[in-house]
């Protein structure tokens, strides 16, 4: 069943060069389509810059989207009114990329986690307490370590801080928008694998925002593949990742390292810099800088369309 | 951070400083040697002395007891006018900064007009109009003040208010207000702070300033500004008595500025 | 951008900023206690009388007229009646103001010339022992009460050495030269009138010094934090990498960019001192707005309170722009966005 839907969701922003400068409209998000199941996880791949961010935001509601529809559990979410919107935020949560600027550096560990059961004034004092500790050794924390301040933990302790303050509200769906990024490899197969089991327990759906292709498909059921605030191309983990049909995710592809030294493939580089969101160009967004683009591709604007069973691609060559 | 503010000499000597003026203005009746508003003619224009530290004026009152007492007087002002104009100014800063749109224009326009005066001008302009007393002097100050804040404090919360914590409070449903007074004020009000420590420093000379012209303590007050300016008609007789009490405001700010430096230099990442 | 098309921006901004002005000097006129008409006809005014002057001063009309006569009235130059004068109060401000012109000025100068030099070796020295020197220096100069530093100077030079003059502008008996700009020094100048340039330059010394304490120290300090920041750039230390002398990195590479930032405080620093002049003017009693406005203050002339006020906050202003445009001229960032 469905838990998000979001149905050509746009978010565009509109920027002011100067005092009478003129105005220029960056689409971020521009008519997205995605869906996430009830105990499913949804990644997101893309270049930085790519829109995966506003999103993000925008099915959050921390930035309003421009148009579109998102149902949550059936619900329609835009144009929500705020009570019912902060119902609403206890069921789905988000986890931040930089575990440095994401919590409070004045608050404690208790605070931090304190407060998303303040602000819905959820138990008494004593509830709380046992909540909170409940929560910090979910995360393969101490109840010692409640009393500290954020920068006395290192980055994935941080990091699984943010994760804990995101369960506190025991939500249906956390977005977590490049979880892992900002860690060290090795710290980032343990908050990954912490994610995951976390999912077994509480049968929490993902959205997983990342721009490293190993790590989406490590922890993904379904995979879309954003350009330019578009999806390309989405399909679940094996088809996409066995089978890319869109050029772009195989050039994206085709830059991620193989174990294999005798495996041999081609790699496929891409040609010049992401275009600007507020100027992108001409009918398929990818064109200028697909290997296989003809004068049609500057023409005409692809669709998403079903190409294979459950394998959705936006490309005319397809 | 202790060991880190008393490691600079500097600002050692700013808290000796500051202390002193604190332990003089609490216990003014133990250390000082006589009244401070007691008139002696016998005693009149006296130099420094033993019995006498700091000599006495032209009615024979004692200067080293009116400038004891005098710090209770300045102390007070200088506390008042920065917690008047403080939380006016931060609030209002954070209001404008968190907000941004029309209600940063305008808090920020009004700002602008109140800076477009130089302060002393302003707070001169204030007290004129609402009659000479230390009260008034104390509301023209605050009156001129909080612009500073509210400047400080707006340009560091505009550098965190897109902070993932914000977002991430704003995800949890939490309301503006708290938001505001949670997590945003407290992390941006560094600054602001550091500013006040030194500004009671720079309102205590201000409001000397105003009590020279005539608009703050009036005699016989042992307002230090208001003793300077008595300092004047005897100024040839008596060089003690436009000495100390200047001496006495000087220590005061610079006591003030260095710990106020000191803070700086603590919690600002630049210079360490 | 061109000069003129900044220069013109800047003054289109400063329109509110003006009107915001004059609505704060009109409040503060507002919330003198006690009723006007009866200030004037005194404790034995009957209602009757109170009434009709309360009429025909347009008390009674609601704010925003009496505001706006009060606008319409500060264009025309018309800033009301000096109860101590006697006079209209603009013609009091015109009489006045070069005094304090020429007082600020001077401090100013002074302060550039000590200030920045004192900033720079502080700086290239850093934790010597001149450092040390400097930055006692300028942290009493900021710390210091003027009038106070005042009263000593007049004390010492004055009225124990005797050497310099301590009120006035020119020696009694001397009559001030030809009207040209209102700055004698600079009048005296022009005119060629020696006598009275080396009188009027003595009296300014005493004044000069004690109101350019303050903002020497201000400008020390920003010199020598903002030069310690260049020299600590990537580019002075290549400077240094590729062999340039001490001398050569400190005033080829270092000195433009900073003492550029200098500049900004320039402004600030004028407003410093306009403000200070209220309180030195009245210690050496130099006959300037300041003094004025202290005489007024003492008088109750509340017209010419608020005259001075709004003067010296408009001054500030057009100093401001004046900085800016200068910044605007020595900056080539600026002219290319």
């Amino acid at each position: 069943m469905a838990l998000l839907e979001v149905k050509n969701l746009k978010q565009h922003f509109i920027t002011k060069k100067g005092f009478m400068g003129k105005k220029t409209i960056v689409k971020a998000v521009d008519g997205v389509d995605i869906t996430i199941d009830v105990g499913q996880t949804l990644g997101i791949v893309g270049e930085s810059g790519c829109g995966k961010s506003s999103l993000a935001r925008s099915i959050l509601r921390l930035a309003e989207p421009t148009s579109g529809s998102i149902k949550f559990n059936g619900e329609e979410v835009i144009g929500m009114n705020s009570n019912h919107m902060k119902m609403l935020r206890r069921e789905m949560q988000i986890v931040f990329q930089d575990p440095y600027a994401s919590l409070n550096p004045r608050n404690t560990v208790r605070q931090i986690l304190e407060a998303p059961l303040i602000i819905h004034s959820l138990g008494d004092r004593k509830e709380r307490r046992d909540l909170i500790e409940s929560l910090i050794n979910k995360i393969g924390l101490r109840t010692e370590q409640l009393d500290s301040y954020p920068h006395e933990f290192s980055g994935g302790q941080r990091q699984r801080i943010g994760l804990a303050r995101a369960l506190a509200l025991n939500p249906k769906l956390i977005i977590a928008d490049e979880p892992v990024s900002a860690l060290d490899v090795s710290v980032q197969s343990q908050v990954l694998n912490l994610m995951l089991d976390l999912q077994q327990d509480m049968n929490l759906s993902y959205m997983f925002i990342s721009h490293d292709l190993s790590v989406v498909q490590h922890i993904s059921d379904k995979v879309a593949v954003m350009y330019l605030g578009k999806i390309v191309e989405i399909a679940n983990v094996e088809k996409l990742y066995n089978n890319p049909m869109h050029p772009y995710t195989q050039t994206l592809l085709s830059a991620v390292p193989i174990a294999d030294p005798m495996l041999k493939r081609e790699r496929i580089i891409l040609q010049g810099d992401l275009p600007s969101p507020s100027n992108p160009p001409t009918g398929c967004s990818f064109h200028t800088r697909c290997p296989i683009a003809t004068k049609e591709c500057s023409e005409i604007e692809p669709v998403l369309e079903e190409k294979l069973t459950d394998h959705f691609a936006a490309c005319i060559y397809v | 951070m202790v060991r880190r503010i008393t490691s600079s000499p500097l600002t050692l000597i700013g808290l000796v400083i500051v202390l002193i003026i604190i332990v003089c203005a609490l216990f003014a009746p133990l250390i000082a040697t006589h009244s401070p508003t007691e008139v002696n003619l016998q005693s009149k224009l006296e130099a420094p002395s033993t019995s006498h530290y700091f000599g006495t004026d032209e009615v024979g009152r004692d200067i080293f007891s009116r400038i004891v007492y005098g710090t209770r007087i300045s102390l007070r002002i200088g506390l008042l006018v920065v917690l008047i104009a403080f939380p006016i100014g931060t609030i209002l800063g954070a209001i404008a900064g968190y907000f941004g749109g029309g209600v940063d224009q305008i808090i920020m326009r009004i700002t602008d007009v109140f800076l477009s005066f130089p302060g002393i001008i302003l707070a001169m302009s204030i007290a004129a109009a609402l009659g000479p007393s230390i009260e008034n002097v104390m509301l023209a100050l605050a009156a001129t003040w909080w612009p500073w804040y509210t400047r400080i404090v707006r340009s560091s919360v505009l550098s965190i208010k897109n902070a993932e914590f914000i977002e991430a409070s704003r995800a949890l449903g939490a309301n503006p207000f708290r938001i505001l007074f949670k997590e945003i004020i407290p992390n941006s009000i560094g600054p602001a702070t550091i500013q006040a420590s030194l500004d009671l420093g720079f309102v205590i000379l201000a409001a000397a300033g105003l009590s020279f012209i005539g608009l703050g303590a009036q005699p016989p007050s042992p307002e230090w500004g208001a003793m300077l300016s008595n300092s004047r008609e005897i100024l040839r007789d008596a060089w003690w008595a436009a000495t100390f009490p200047g001496l006495a405001i000087l220590l005061t700010v610079l006591g003030f500025n260095l710990v106020g430096d000191g803070l700086n230099d603590v919690l600002d990442p630049k210079q360490r | 951008m061109d000069v003129l098309k900044f220069v013109a921006k800047r003054l289109l901004l400063m329109i509110p900023i003006l009107i915001g002005i004059s609505m704060l000097t009109f409040a503060i006129s507002n919330t003198i206690p006690g009723d006007p008409a009866r200030l004037i006809l005194g404790p034995k005014a009957t209602p009757e009388g109170l009434e009709s002057l309360r009429e025909k001063m347009g008390l009674n009309d609601p704010l925003y007229i009496q505001y706006g006569r009060y606008m319409v009235g500060i264009t025309h130059g018309d800033l009301g009646e000096s109860t101590y004068s006697q006079g209209p109060v603009s013609s009091d401000l015109i009489r006045y103001s070069p005094a304090t012109f020429e007082l600020t000025l001077f401090a100013m100068m002074i302060t550039l010339l000590i200030g920045i030099p004192f900033g720079i070796i502080s700086a290239s020295k850093k934790d010597r022992m001149a450092d040390h020197f400097t930055r006692l220096f300028s942290l009493l100069g900021v710390a210091m009460p003027a009038f106070w530093l005042g009263l000593l100077f007049l004390l010492l030079f004055y009225l124990k050495l005797g050497i310099l003059p301590g009120s006035g502008r020119l020696d009694s008996g001397m009559s001030p030269p030809h009207h040209i700009t209102g700055m004698y020094t600079i009048d005296a100048l022009l005119t060629g009138n020696w006598t009275v340039l080396l009188s009027a330059s003595m009296h300014l010394i005493l004044p000069g010094i004690t109101l350019a304490a303050v903002t020497i120290g201000m400008i020390t300090r920003m010199t020598r934090s903002s030069m310690l920041e260049v020299l600590q750039s990537d580019y002075v230390r290549t400077a240094h990498a590729k062999g340039a002398s001490e001398n050569r990195v400190l005033y080829g590479h270092a000195l433009r960019n900073g003492v550029m930032p200098v500049i900004t405080l320039l402004g600030m620093a004028f407003g410093h001192a306009l403000g200070g002049s209220v309180l030195v003017e009245s210690v050496f009693s130099w006959p300037g707005l300041g003094k004025y406005a202290v005489n007024a203050i003492t008088y109750l002339d509340f017209p010419a309170v608020m005259g001075v006020t709004l003067l010296i906050a408009v001054m500030f202003i057009l100093v401001n722009l004046i900085v800016d445009t200068l910044y605007f001229f020595i900056d080539p960032r600026l002219k290319h966005n």
